[in-house]
């Protein structure tokens, strides 16, 4: 239930940003893709901490998988609608050449995202060690969740800024605890 | 001024001024240089933006200057296009696009609607383009999206 709150205040907030009403639909859109790409953040580190209360690991594991893939598509709606909207800021975005700081962190932590999510759907094609396969995983994931926090704060955009603030904390603190929890950087055979 | 004109505050204030000189403007001897184009600057650009009294419902002051790079000198009459994410319009939008000339002292001045952030950040564009000098687009950005100005400044380099 708190967990259904902390992710449904950020979206509530920004439909209440007064931005909206000077933006086209496809461009809001775009805006809450991102918006709620940060609360699937947040759930990805406690799903694959399994630290959630109710759910087996069975369904953790199952619900991080689903969550993974809607975090793909929010970012690419995300990345689609601010296309539409106005495509040579986004084609500077991803040749890195774009005016704003933040979009470079954006198209870094959405390439890791891809990179991540990838080598879940592939783990049972690469024939690395489980513990190597987490490490480059959680990897990816740290960079995904750093950029995107960077990307987010430093955007004056739909996001309320308390509520933004203390989504982006949340996600550093779950992400942070679950690796310290799974200690994935000890790469050593389980003995 | 009474007394003595060469104090100790004078002459550090006098040779202060020489180094902050000597500083910032090691290129005098050569003239006031070009402004560059900046990052994004030309993005959403529509070539002929007509000159117009002003853009939309205004409410929003687009101000600047135009001087020949060289010798400074302010540039009378040059077509300055302005365009910005605005509320009434996106910058795709033609409506959002408009132009003015500079007046005898090489200033313009175009009221506009009230840009509002767009990509992040609140900003707007301006462009140079009418072939005498190099074309220059600007970017630049609102200190805050609250306020009701925004300047931006060309210094032309002849082709």
């Amino acid at each position: 239930m708190a967990l259904i709150a902390i992710l449904a205040v950020p979206l509530i907030a920004a439909a209440n940003s007064p931005l909206l009403a000077w933006r086209d639909p496809v461009y809001i859109l775009a805006g809450f893709a991102g918006v709620m790409s940060m609360g699937l953040l947040l759930l990805q580190p406690l799903l694959a901490g399994r630290v959630l209360p109710g759910l087996s690991p069975m369904i953790s594991r199952r619900w991080h998988r689903w969550v993974g893939v809607t975090l793909v598509a929010a970012v690419l709606i995300h990345v689609g609608g601010l296309w539409v909207t106005s495509p040579p800021d986004v084609v500077d975005a991803l040749f890195f050449v774009s005016p704003t700081p933040f979009s470079a962190w954006g198209v870094v932590a959405m390439w890791a995202a891809f990179a991540a999510a990838l080598l879940g759907v592939f783990r049972q094609r690469f024939t690395l060690r489980y513990r190597v396969w987490r490490l480059g995983h959680t990897g990816l994931a740290t960079v995904t969740i750093i950029g995107s926090v960077v990307h987010a704060m430093l955007i004056e955009g739909t996001m309320e800024i308390m509520t933004k603030t203390a989504l982006c904390v949340l996600v550093l603190s779950a992400s942070a605890r679950t690796l310290a929890r799974l200690r994935v950087w000890d790469t050593r055979r389980r003995s | 001024m009474t007394g003595s004109s060469f104090t100790r505050r004078s002459l550090i204030a006098g040779g202060g001024a020489v180094i902050v000189t000597g500083l910032l403007l090691p290129a005098r001897a050569a003239g006031v240089a070009p402004t560059p184009s900046m990052r994004g600057g030309s993005n959403n650009y529509r070539p002929g933006a007509p000159i117009v009294e002003q853009i939309g419902g205004g409410g929003f002051w687009m101000t600047g200057t135009v001087r020949r790079a060289g010798d400074g000198a302010p540039l009378p009459g040059q077509r300055i296009q302005i365009w910005a994410h605005t509320t009434e319009g996106h910058e795709r939008d033609p409506q959002s696009h408009g132009a003015t000339l500079t007046d005898a002292n090489g200033e313009f001045r175009l009221e506009m609607p009230q840009i509002v952030p767009a990509f992040g950040q609140p900003h707007g564009h301006l462009a140079y383009d009418s072939g005498e000098f190099e074309t220059v687009f600007l970017r630049p950005i609102m200190a805050s999206s609250k306020d009701k100005t925004l300047a931006a400044h060309f210094v032309l380099q002849p082709v």
